[in-house]
């Protein structure tokens, strides 16, 4: 399957970044405590962003969607991300998407 | 002298801040759709409040990446005064127009009421015609107004003069009440280095008429006409 294009999946987790004050996980972290569990030391509240993409390779794939969080995903003056891309299926015919 | 506000799908102050302009201050005023690609010819931008798309990823993220942005750049670059109000102060950020991020307010409530800000600088287009250290009453209606920055970001905008308005009680008072977002060194307003790029929480297109409670922000709208006159 070298050369051809794949279908790459790229999860994305953003986090606040350490330090960095999270009003919705503090009100998250009080409503657990409100609900009776114990030992609660601290919620942080993040999102993941599940990208799609078509690639040549996984290299190319990764560099795009790392651009992609630096550019518009995340914004580096509050919020930290992680990468993690899935191993790509094979592309097939019917997938039109490129 | 010709004024341009940006319409972004979900604005919803840009009709009031056209008003204000239009109406109020008897500028020739245009609503400007965010697919526009040149804003020449116009000698006031300004970026109005709402919920561009929804606030979707983060506020105002979406509208920075906005056709009309590039031209907005453009326009800040000649120097031509640009004003984001609200959720047009959350995307200056996002577009990297100005320093620094906003987060959820810290009382984690939408805050709709009326706020006191001082005057911190009157060497914006926005503030040339107000007194240093006034005390301006405005409406803030925002649930994300909790600016933040790195602490060397908010050494530099005080040492470079950028901070332009601060939450304060009605006497001009730093208190911990009057802060209503939790904003770091109780910041409702900054501006760029140049100084003609400044954004603010408060909606000064909401009390520039008396029928609405309050006239402060017609100080802002004056202080920028004198200005392009000048």
């Amino acid at each position: 399957m070298s050369g051809l294009p794949q279908i790459y999946t790229a999860h994305v987790f953003v986090r606040l970044k350490s330090g960095v004050n999270d009003p919705q996980g503090a009100t998250v972290a009080d409503g657990l405590r409100d609900l009776g569990f114990d030992g609660i030391r601290d919620v942080r509240v993040g999102k993941i962003v599940d990208v799609e993409l078509v690639a040549p390779d996984a290299a190319t794939a990764r560099e795009r969607v790392q651009a992609m969080c630096e550019q518009l995903l995340t914004n580096p003056v509050i919020e930290d991300f992680e990468l993690e891309l899935i191993e790509p299926q094979p592309l097939k015919l019917s997938d039109t998407a490129w | 002298m010709r004024a341009a506000v940006i319409v972004f799908p979900g604005s919803n102050c840009d009709t009031d801040t056209h008003h204000a302009l239009a109406r109020v201050m008897g500028v020739p005023t245009d609503l400007v759709w965010h697919a526009t690609p040149s804003l020449d010819g116009y000698d006031l931008v300004v970026l109005p409040g709402g919920f561009s798309y929804g606030d979707y990823l983060r506020t105002g993220a979406m509208a920075a990446q906005a056709r009309v942005m590039r031209a907005v750049r453009e326009a800040a670059d000649r120097g031509v005064p640009v004003l984001g109000i609200c959720n047009g102060f959350q995307i200056l950020l996002e577009a990297g127009l100005l320093p620094g991020a906003m987060l959820p307010n810290d009382c984690v409530e939408f805050r709709c009421e009326w706020v006191h800000v001082r005057v911190e600088t009157r060497r914006t287009p926005f503030t040339q015609a107000t007194d240093m250290g006034q005390v301006l009453r405005m409406p803030i209606a925002h649930g994300e107004g909790n600016y933040v920055a790195d602490p060397a970001t908010v050494d530099a905008l005080d040492d470079n003069d950028q901070v332009v308005w601060r939450y304060t009680d009605a006497a001009g008072r730093r208190t911990a009440g009057a802060n209503p977002n939790g904003s770091v060194a109780d910041i409702a307003g900054i501006c760029n280095a140049r100084g003609n790029v400044v954004g603010l929480m408060p909606h000064p297109e909401r009390c520039s008429e008396t029928a609405l409670g309050g006239t402060d922000g017609r100080m802002l709208w004056e202080s920028v006409l004198a200005r392009v006159a000048a």
